[in-house]
């Protein structure tokens, strides 16, 4: 069994969710690889080798320097051709989704996705899948190599084990159509505010609020609770709340005592930045909003008239 | 300019959702409704088609035959002309199989601009633009919270993990929309009268020219091997709120010492 997995860096750090998926696949066993895309990225390697890889292949080039997924397609499905890989892992991002399944159509290869766990079943792997807001669990397989499998955030935690970690050079050949997209500008977000992360309290809004004002009821909410705010991707990509207090896949992920969410769906991205949350409160005016299917305490209405009068509540209980 | 925009008929939201322990795929038979993520999408493609004063939106979907009834909502919102890819043979599709059928239904159309919306509400996938856009050999840009058109090119701003991306693409490019773009109009009596008679077209494999081999479980390479329940979460409790909401949190909070 050969086993490549996507390494994505930034930073000069490979990403943890890329090196857990490393090391749950050194934990199979097999030959397993780790792939590295990018440009100066030659130094990356050892971190691969101290999670299971046996080869790291690097492809290093300023032509590949920008984040984008299609020339990582070209580079990949050119180590899977000429190294004969039956299985590509990724840890879900925004660029690994997109190399992922432009690779499934490169190769016509089966993708699987929203993975959680993965085993191997005689010679063949068998993926956890979960599904439909976390209603199901599905046994997913390939019916043909190479597989592709895509595993949700945060799925497991990296654990150090030693790989021969064998660096190997490469230079894909990139197609036309590959270079067409241009990254004109990479802005990072600056932190700011005190960390979400650590917050034992999290009121978070969403796009139920209504308008960008109505964050100081989340924020009068958090006030009385000395809690923190946090917000959904849906606000924060409209620009009623900073990118540091983002919960979900692309952003935080936090495990309070509490979280309260106001005017939240309660989408699967967003609850894999807050299902470990010791206590979950839902207020929804929609009866049928997915949150209330993992909310400790589920309160179908309307925001605007219930988080006041909850923020006086709580407020008169300090009080007295 | 021309612009084709991928949507999708889902289970509605009040359904329950269920895969089928019988066939392995999702229960298809109660109540479907337009994904509601392709409304954004749709939205977009208006307000492009707006902006540059002509052109034609077309929604492009693979489904049941009744899903017509789903992409008349688009059609309704201002779309004006729908594409159906229905056929026994199609059903039980997987990513490879539904990117094939797709990219063939949109290289016979040959639009500038693909959209998408940000994932379906079944399978929360959030990839099919990417491999179409494989199988077109276009340029491609998912999550989409801003975009603008200029020329023969278009920027597309979009976060990620680490902060947001500019991202440029000349055209003919597929763009994936994220929920945030905009607020989708909803469709006006006259948009929804006028709807029916708008042109749906069904096409069927063979005008595809896909054979069956491609399409369908026997042109997928994933499969489902079996279900099971997830591990139970701790009680969930429900309440409408009568006026009584606030208190009734408070109450909940108290008996859980965390006020
Ligand atoms: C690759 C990818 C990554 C993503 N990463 C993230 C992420 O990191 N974090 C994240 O949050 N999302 C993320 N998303 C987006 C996610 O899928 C949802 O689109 C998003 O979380 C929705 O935000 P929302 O709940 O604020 O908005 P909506 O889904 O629009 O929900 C608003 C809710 O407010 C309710 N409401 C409206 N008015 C009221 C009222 N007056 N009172 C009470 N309730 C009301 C509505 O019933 C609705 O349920 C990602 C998506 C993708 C594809
Ligand atoms: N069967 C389909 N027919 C047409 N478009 C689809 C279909 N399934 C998904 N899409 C489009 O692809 C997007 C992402 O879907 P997914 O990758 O399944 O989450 C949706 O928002 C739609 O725009």
């Amino acid at each position: 069994m050969s086993t490549l997995v996507f390494l994505e860096h930034h930073g000069g750090e490979l990403q943890k969710g890329s090196l857990a998926v490393l090391s749950k696949a050194a934990s199979l066993g097999g030959d397993v690889a780790g792939v590295i895309v990018g440009s100066g990225v030659d130094g990356l390697a050892d971190q691969a080798a101290k999670h299971g890889a046996a080869t790291v292949y690097v492809a290093d080039d300023p032509k590949l320097e920008a984040p984008l997924p299609q020339p990582r397609v070209d580079a990949i499905a050119q180590l899977v051709a000429d190294k004969s890989i039956e299985t590509v892992l990724f840890a879900q991002s925004i660029l690994a989704a997109d190399i992922a399944a432009g690779l499934a159509a490169r190769l016509d290869a089966g993708l699987n996705w929203q993975l959680t766990d993965i085993a191997t079943d005689g010679g063949d792997l068998v993926g956890k899948q979960s599904a439909l807001g976390d209603s199901v669990v599905v046994d997913v397989g390939w019916k043909t190599t190479p597989r592709i499998g895509l595993f949700r955030a945060g799925a497991f935690d990296p654990s150090e084990q030693a790989g021969a970690g064998t660096v190997e050079a490469f230079l894909p050949e990139l197609q036309e159509h590959s270079l067409a997209a241009e990254m004109v500008e990479q802005a990072h977000a600056e932190e700011s505010g005190p960390s979400i992360e650590d917050a034992n309290v999290i009121v978070a809004g969403g796009r139920g609020l209504g308008e960008p004002e109505k964050f100081a009821l989340v924020e009068e909410l958090a006030k009385a609770l000395g809690g923190a705010v946090a917000a959904t991707r849906a606000v924060v990509d409209a620009g009623w709340y900073p990118y540091s207090a983002q919960v979900g896949q692309t952003g935080k992920s936090v495990s309070p005592t509490l979280y309260i969410a106001c005017g939240i769906s309660g989408a699967i991205q967003h609850k894999v930045g807050m299902q470990s949350s010791k206590t979950i409160v839902a207020i929804n005016k929609d009866p049928n909003a997915p949150i209330f299917e993992f909310a400790d305490l589920g309160v179908v209405g309307d925001l605007h008239t219930i988080v006041p009068k909850l923020t006086e509540l709580v407020r008169a209980r300090r009080v007295s | 300019m021309k612009i084709a925009v991928c949507v999708k008929e889902v289970p509605d939201a009040t359904a329950h959702k269920r895969i089928d322990p019988g066939t392995k795929r999702l229960d298809r038979s109660g109540e479907g409704a337009l994904n509601a993520f392709d409304a954004n999408a749709v939205e977009e493609a208006l307000r492009l088609k707006d902006a540059t004063g002509d052109g034609e939106v077309v929604v492009v979907s693979m489904g049941p035959e009744r899903a017509l009834n789903s992409l008349r909502k688009a059609l309704a919102m201002g779309a004006d002309r729908a594409v159906l890819i229905a056929d026994d043979g199609a059903a039980g599709s997987d990513l490879v199989a539904t990117s094939l059928m797709l990219a063939k239904a949109l290289e016979r159309e040959q639009p500038d601009l693909i959209l998408f919306g940000q994932q379906s509400s079944d399978s929360d996938g959030a990839v099919l633009w990417a491999a179409v856009a494989e199988r077109l050999k276009q340029p491609v840009i998912s999550q989409v919270a801003e975009l603008t058109l200029e020329g023969g090119s278009l920027t597309g701003k979009r976060q990620t993990e680490f902060g947001y991306d500019v991202i440029r693409a000349p055209l003919p490019a597929v763009v994936a929309v994220a929920d945030s773009i905009n607020e989708p109009r909803y469709p006006s009596l006259k948009g929804i009268m006028g709807a029916k008679s708008k042109p749906q077209e069904t096409v069927s494999l063979a005008d595809l020219g896909v054979d069956a081999g491609s399409a369908g479980e026997e042109g997928s390479h994933t499969q489902v091997l079996a279900l099971s329940d997830p591990p139970p979460r701790g009680d969930t409790r429900k309440i409408e709120d009568d006026g009584s909401g606030a208190e009734q949190i408070v109450a909940f909070l108290a008996e859980k010492r965390l006020i």
